[in-house]
């Protein structure tokens, strides 16, 4: 039962201690290993050592809480208002139909939309699925190239990978060192035949921003739609589609504080953009997106996006002051850290840090009370490190030591200063492990070695 | 506003009701995941055996360095040698890798100890990955120990031999001068 109140009372703690907890907050947060026989039904075993309550959760760019804001609001979509919003001929589904568009206004008020050019789908994967094969396709006679960054989702970089076998030609552009596009390359690269530009506006693994206006501008001129992937930037930075002169735009709810398999596609009206439907049915969302529109995820979204529209600026100020504690903790104490991307042009929840010396995943079986994710070969299905921190250029040996520490509106200074406590002692601990580091301390250069491949 | 606390009221009960059922037997279960290490792996990283440098330059000591850093493992594995008996008498590493790669060494340093040379050289990667329940994935860790070993007595032999060499070359110029 402790549990389960202290859950409830937990964000609202966080969310500025608004509400006074009779759960103690210590408790809460303390993560330290205990002894086997003490608090049987809150340890947990991670990476094989029991540890009284749950990680840390610093990993905001894979997914993040909902706010229990949005969960009021979607609940009652569940338990009493739960009618298909596609029936016509009763109570029911009029009201649910009437939430769905409340909830479509709210979205739209958030990008600087018309309610009719959002589309419900079921997350940023499907909505970059459309938008990259389902341009591509209407305009097939006409168009037959597309423009995108190597540092792309995987989602459209494998849409991308299947129209090139359907026989259209993609042009991956480099990106520099600090991870934006060059946006003069951009429009040389464009061709009469050019039927699509896809840049993402926050990159989940490093979190740059890339430069939307001069792109959106640059496409305007030159007539061809820009797609982009908005998924870690909505309610995060400003996005304006009519400033910034977007054609099509992926949204993800579950990115911020909403409910996971919702997400919305922005299709501008003027000039009208055509695309083919990659779901057949009976003809939902103006025939853009077959199937029953999910009521309360869609009202989960819409009161998502408005609390991001009213609390936008104060969680940006937060995340900044957040991310300078932990930068200045960390690299204070120790050295050799790299900062991945560039830090001007960032979001600053996410922090993408490379550790000399020291391989990813032995530094995340270290934390194990901070959730983290990292760009090391060993924390990915194959071998290979990120290919996004590879189009960085960040040598092979730097991409296995980099770590990405994600920032959330309920992360709170406590949070930031244990996980770089810990961050700090591990790497400390693996550099006095490694050869590299000792040969590196001695003065010998270590690129200059040839090493024994086996 | 009262659809706010008519959530609220409706969240506590049916919040309380899923967790009582789910953190009983089923949540530290769930909790482990695929990526399991095993508890020697993690009794290796938590408390590293032998983690250290020898002098490199000590005739009685012969270092393997393998792997490399675009691969993301790099081992360096240290053997005394008692000249005498030939036999091992201490061994310390360090390693640049993941977790797997960190136990394969340290196990390969405990397992050196008081050997001799050539019963080490039949260490094989297959009885590490063993000793640690390695997954597939991550035999290659056990390979780059097992490597570690072969080169750090390669590289003892080798020293030996120059050494000896030199020894011929100084007892040669004696005699002559004798």
């Amino acid at each position: 039962m402790a549990l389960s109140r202290r859950l409830l009372l937990l964000p609202l703690l966080r969310r500025g201690g608004c509400l006074s907890a009779s759960a103690s907050p210590a408790r809460a947060l303390s993560t330290a290993a205990v002894p086997a026989d003490a608090e049987q039904e809150e340890a947990v075993t991670v990476k094989g050592v029991r540890i009284s309550g749950r990680p840390l959760y610093m990993d905001m760019q894979a997914t993040t809480p909902v706010d229990p804001r949005v969960l009021d609001a979607m609940l009652p979509f569940y338990l009493s208002r739960y009618g298909n919003p596609h029936s016509r001929t009763h109570l029911y589904g009029w009201e649910s139909d009437a939430a769905v568009e409340e909830a479509r206004a709210r979205v739209a008020s958030l990008v600087g939309a018309d309610p009719r050019e959002i589309f419900f789908t079921s997350g940023a994967t499907e909505c970059n699925n459309i938008a990259v094969k389902g341009v591509m396709r209407f305009y097939r006679d006409r168009r037959r190239h597309v423009i995108t960054t190597q540092t792309e989702h995987k989602c459209v970089l494998d849409s991308c990978r299947y129209l090139q076998q359907e026989g259209f030609e993609v042009t991956y552009l480099p990106v520099r060192s600090d991870g934006l596009v060059d946006v003069a390359q951009l429009a040389d690269a464009i061709r009469p035949d050019t039927g699509l530009v896809s840049v993402m506006a926050v990159n989940n693994e490093i979190g740059v921003v890339q430069p939307l206006e001069e792109i959106g501008r640059i496409c305007r001129e030159k007539g061809v739609p820009f797609h982009t992937d908005a998924a870690q930037a909505l309610g995060k930075i400003p996005i304006d589609v009519n400033q910034m002169g977007i054609g099509l735009m992926s949204l993800s709810a579950h990115k911020i504080y909403g409910p996971k398999g919702v997400g919305a596609l922005y299709l501008r009206r003027r000039p009208r953009i055509r695309v083919e439907p990659q779901m057949s049915g009976g003809g939902q969302e103006r025939g853009i997106r077959s199937g029953t529109v999910p009521t309360p995820l869609v009202v989960g979204f819409g009161a998502a996006c408005e609390i991001a529209a009213k609390e936008m600026d104060y969680d940006h100020r937060r995340a900044t002051t957040l991310q300078q504690r932990l930068l200045n903790g960390i690299c204070g104490q120790v050295d050799d850290v790299v900062i991945n991307g560039s830090m001007e042009h960032r979001y600053p929840g996410n922090l993408n840090l490379s550790f000399a010396y020291v391989e990813g995943e032995s530094l995340l079986m270290g934390l194990k009370e901070v959730a983290v994710s990292s760009g090391s070969a060993c924390t990915s299905a194959s071998l290979e490190p990120s290919y996004v921190l590879r189009a960085l250029g960040v040598e092979e040996d730097m991409a296995h030591t980099s770590i990405r520490f994600g920032i959330g509106r309920f992360t709170t200074e406590e949070e930031v200063d244990r996980a770089t406590e810990l961050t700090v002692h591990q790497v400390k601990k693996l550099r006095d492990m490694s050869p590299l580091y000792e040969m590196a301390k001695a003065g010998i250069d270590i690129k200059s070695i040839q090493w024994a491949q086996h | 506003m009262l659809l706010r606390a008519g959530g609220r009221r409706l969240l506590a009960p049916g919040l309380r009701r899923v967790l009582a059922g789910g953190d009983g037997a089923t949540a530290p279960a769930a909790v482990r995941g695929a990526r399991a290490y095993h508890e020697r792996v993690v009794e290796h990283y938590e408390n590293p055996r032998n983690v250290g440098s020898f002098e490199k330059d000590d005739p009685s000591v012969g270092t393997g360095l393998v792997g490399a850093p675009a691969c993301g493992d790099v081992m360096k594995l240290q053997i005394r040698v008692d000249e005498s008996s030939g036999k091992i008498v201490d061994a310390c590493f360090k390693t640049f890798g993941c977790g797997s790669a960190i136990a394969s060494s340290s196990v390969a340093t405990e397992w050196v100890k008081g050997k001799q040379m050539e019963e080490v050289l039949t260490i094989k990667n297959t009885e590490i990955a063993k000793h640690l329940s390695l997954p597939p994935v991550k035999l290659h860790c056990s390979m780059l120990a097992e490597d570690a070993i072969k080169a750090a007595v390669k590289d003892y032999e080798a020293k030996k031999a120059k050494l000896g060499q030199k020894g011929e070359i100084a007892s040669t110029e004696k005699a002559a001068e004798a």
